[in-house]
Parts: structure tokens; sequence; C-alpha cells
């Protein structure tokens, strides 16, 4: 064997073994908290509230919580991500403001969240007094979200290909008319991607909540946009850090419910942009 | 006979930022004739081309001066959708849109606002005709358009363009990527488009030009060298430089 062929083996190796660091994190965490919780899934774990300062029964409520909150994030974020992404694609020129509003969107993605947080509280919850609320934790949720949605919703405008544009106009189509039958329709699967990454992280985050929805220990339904609710992730905090005599498994059991949630959604997404990508004939 | 103008020229002049494409192009275009446009490339060919329907514009460095009337009517007083329903376009390498046949041919009247499934069929039944597709594709209509071959693709956005029914057809090097078979059948079509349409054929290939149109152009540089009948014009051209063209001195 010669010292080339040598040389490509053994990077091959490395590169290899590199890649296996990288899903091996994913994997222990997914075994780690799937041994450590299953044991206390049960019906009554996902379908009762909790009981004896949440030493027993089940976290329904953060469930529902946490799934009202990644709704009402989508309803808010989606529309204007994908939007404001069209603008900025299809119509925006290349000038002083639109350079701002790209700048804007790579710093707010570099925000930690928990200013993000911070800004929910003072601008929902104080200045437009929506108080601590589902409405006020999906808007902040969906700021943090919108970011991720511009860009991957840009990233699939932009690999929509030219020609498209160009035999829609020739044809005498308006700019809207190319945009929404000839451009769109092949982006959804690049949008569909970067919401439901989005969504997952915005499912997963403690700190923009913190302070705008999420309730300590409420074991009924909100009644309303205006109520505050229990989510996963901060009962999750909660039950591990704040109350004694917790039992480890239920801490894990929740961990383990959040991830399968999360899991679903990008099993939807999958399901649907398989189904789209069968129409992608180019 | 005084043939009548359809497509007219005057003083345009084009630019791509500080490129100066076109120089001064004063050029008549007669209703129902083929018309060629041949020259190297970088000479200008394309862009008069998408001067025509505006499609320069779509690069945001063009810039134009100079005036185009479609028969009477100046073409800066026709909105962009209107003048480029009127004046089609045919492009280098066939370019469907990833939908089933009928839907490209469908997508033109549907945008103009034709929206009775009756009135579409009908219409895509008699573009796919005009451009002798019909008979290969009619049992195929719901198919992928990316299944045909290149030279039914070509046919296809001819068919395509004919059905928001313009009055003048360009055509930017439509064969340059077909075979030889295929090229004819494309230019069997624009002969048998000629009773109802008039026709701009920009091409690189001199021969095409020679079999195809009526008169020619001849573009070097962004200037009109020469126009005249093709067969004078490729037999007896009065400049030096349309004779080296033609000839295959360069280019």
């Amino acid at each position: 064997m010669n010292a080339a062929k040598l040389r490509q083996q053994i990077a091959f190796i490395v590169l290899g073994v590199v890649t296996l660091f990288v899903i091996a994190p994913i994997l222990l965490t997914i075994f780690y908290v799937t041994k450590n919780g299953i044991g206390a899934i049960s019906w009554e774990f996902i379908t009762q509230p909790p009981r004896n300062g949440m030493r027993q029964g089940g976290i329904f409520p953060a469930i529902v919580g946490t799934i009202l909150l990644v709704v009402g994030t989508m309803l808010f974020s989606l529309p204007l991500g994908v939007l404001s992404a069209i603008y900025l694609v299809e119509y925006a020129r290349d000038n002083f403001f639109t350079r701002l509003v790209k700048l804007s969107v790579v710093n707010l993605s570099g925000i930690p969240s928990i200013v993000y947080g911070l800004f929910g509280f003072t601008m929902f919850v104080l200045f437009l007094r929506l108080g601590t609320s589902i409405l006020a934790g999906s808007l902040t949720l969906a700021i943090m979200s919108l970011p991720v949605i511009i860009t991957a919703t840009k990233e699939a405008l932009e690999s929509v290909p030219v020609s498209f544009r160009e035999i829609s106009l020739s044809l005498g189509a308006t700019k809207w008319q190319t945009v929404r039958h000839c451009v769109l329709p092949y982006a959804v699967p690049g949008i569909l991607t970067g919401t439901v990454l989005s969504l997952g992280r915005a499912a997963g985050e403690t700190a923009p909540i913190l302070f705008t929805v999420a309730a300590f220990y409420l074991p009924r339904l909100p009644r309303s946009l205006f109520d505050q609710v229990m989510a996963l992730p901060y009962h999750l905090y909660v039950i591990s850090t704040q109350v004694p005599n917790m039992p480890a498994e239920l801490s894990f059991a929740t961990g383990f419910v959040l991830i399968a949630l999360v899991f679903l959604m990008n099993l939807a997404s999958i399901i649907l942009r398989a189904h789209y990508r069968k129409k992608r004939l180019w | 006979m005084v043939a009548e103008a359809i497509i007219r020229t005057i003083d345009l002049n084009c630019w791509f930022g500080a490129l100066t494409v076109l120089k001064d192009i004063n050029l008549e275009i007669y209703k129902n004739e083929i018309f060629g446009i041949i020259g190297p490339a970088n000479s200008g060919k394309t862009t008069f081309l998408r001067a025509l329907n505006r499609l320069n514009y779509l690069n945001i460095s063009y810039q134009q001066t100079g005036e185009i009337f479609l028969g009477e009517q100046n073409i800066r007083t026709l909105s962009d959708n209107i003048l480029r329903k009127k004046i089609g376009i045919i492009f280098a390498l066939p370019q469907v849109l990833p939908v089933s046949i009928y839907n490209n041919v469908a997508y033109g009247p549907k945008v103009h606002g034709f929206t009775g499934k009756d009135t579409l069929s009908q219409i895509v039944e008699t573009a796919l005709k005009k451009a002798y597709l019909w008979e290969e594709v009619k049992d195929r209509l719901s198919e992928p358009a990316a299944r045909l071959s290149g030279g039914q693709q070509q046919r296809l956005c001819i068919a395509r363009t004919l059905a928001v029914e313009p009055q003048v057809i360009l055509y930017d090097e439509p064969c340059s990527g077909l075979d030889p078979i295929s090229t004819a059948k494309v230019e069997d079509t624009m002969q048998q488009l000629k009773e109802n349409y008039t026709q701009i054929l920009v091409t690189n290939n001199t021969k095409q030009a020679g079999r195809v149109s009526e008169r020619c152009g001849f573009f070097l540089m962004g200037e009109l060298v020469e126009i005249g009948q093709t067969p004078v014009l490729f037999t007896k051209p009065r400049d030096k430089r349309t004779d080296d063209y033609i000839s295959g001195r360069f280019g």
C-alpha cells in the first residue's frame, strides 16, 4: 500500500470517529433520560395534574401549557417570519434599510434567551399590560423564533431556481402571482424545516417564559389566553431544583415527555416535507 | 408593398452598470416576419431581445434610453404584465416549470384570469396543436413536463407562450441545447406560426438564421452593423465585418 492510500485511510477513520462524537451526545442523552424516566411514565402521569406538592400525580397541565405555547408561538412567528423573508428576498432592493433588517435578523439570533425573557416581561407583560399570560409568553417565544424562521425561509426562497421566476414573469404574471405560484410552493420544505427547528427550541426554552407566562404550580387548565400556564421546561426546572425530596424518576420522566413532544413535531415535519419533496421535479 | 412595422426601436441604448451593451439601435421589425438576429457572443443580441419585453429590468443594474414601439404604442405606456403578455419569449435552454405538461401551458392563461376548466383545456389543446406537440403528448398531459425530451420541452415552452396569445414571439437561441432533429422540429414550428405571429430569432447559429429568417440583422459589440433580406445579407453583405462573420473568419 502506498503512502497516499494510507493517508486517505487515516483521514477516513479520523473523520468517522469525529462524526461519532457528534451523534454520541444526542444518543446518550436520549438513552439516559429514557432509562431513568420510563419507569414513571404511565397513563396517569400524562393525563393527571400534579398532587402532593408535585411529588405525585402527573404533568398534564404542563403538557397542555407547552402545546399551547408552541401553537401560540407558531401563530405569531410563522406569518411574520415568512412574510418578511418573502419581502427581503423577492421585493426589497439592496439598500440601507434592507441591510439594516438583515443585520437585525442576524443579531436577534445571537441574543441570549434570558434577555428575550426580560424584554418580553417589560414589553408585553408590563407595557402592553398583557400580564403574565399565554399571550405574553407566546409573543416572547415568537420573537425569539423569528430569526431562525426568517433565515430558513430566505434560504429556501433563494434556492428556488431563478428560471421559475423568469418563466412566470415572461408570461405576464405579476410579481405576487410569481411568488405565490412559482416560488413559494417549492420553498415549503425548507420553510417547514426552519419552523419546526425553531418551534422545537421554543418548546424547550425556560428563560423566555420564566417571567412572561410560566406558573410554578397551577394544577388546572388555563381558562383564557390571559391565563398563566405550567410548561414542561419550567416544570422540569422547578421539580429538579426547587422541591425537596422529589423522586428523580419524575424529573427524568418529564424530560422524556418533553423530548417525545419535540420528536413528534420533527416527525410531523419530516412527513410533510417528504410529501412536498415528491412534487419537486427539477 | 410597404410592410407594416410591428416593432420599432428608436435610438435604443442599454447599459448594465457602467457597461454599454447596446448603442443607438434603430430597427423595424415587420408584422408576421421571422427576423433573425446574428452576431458573436457579447454582441448584445439577447439584451436587445429582452429589452423588448423589459425582462432586462430584472437585473437591477440595467438602464435604458430610447423608445420602443409595439405597433403604434410606446411600450412605456404598457404595464409589465400586459407588455409581456403581448410579447412572449422562449429561453435558450428549455425551461419548464416543475409541474405537469398541462399545467405548464395552463399557467399563463390562469394568471391572466381564465379559470373555467373547459376554457382552459381548450386553450391548452389549441396551444399544443399550434406548437405541433399535441399528438406527442395528448395522452400524457398530467405527466411532469420534465419527462419530455429536450426538443419536446422547447416546443412545450412555445405552446406555453402561445397560450397567452402574444403578438410577437422572441426566441433567445432556442435550439442551442437541442439535437439536429429536435432543432428541425422547432424550426418547422416557427415556419407554421408565421401566419399569425411575428417572430424574432436570436441565434449563434448563422445557418439557422439563414434557414429560418426572412430578414436578418447583424449585431457586433452592441451595434447593429447591417440589416437586410437574409439571402442578400448572407451572399452580398455590404459591410466587411458582416462578411467576415458570416464566412466564419471570427466569432
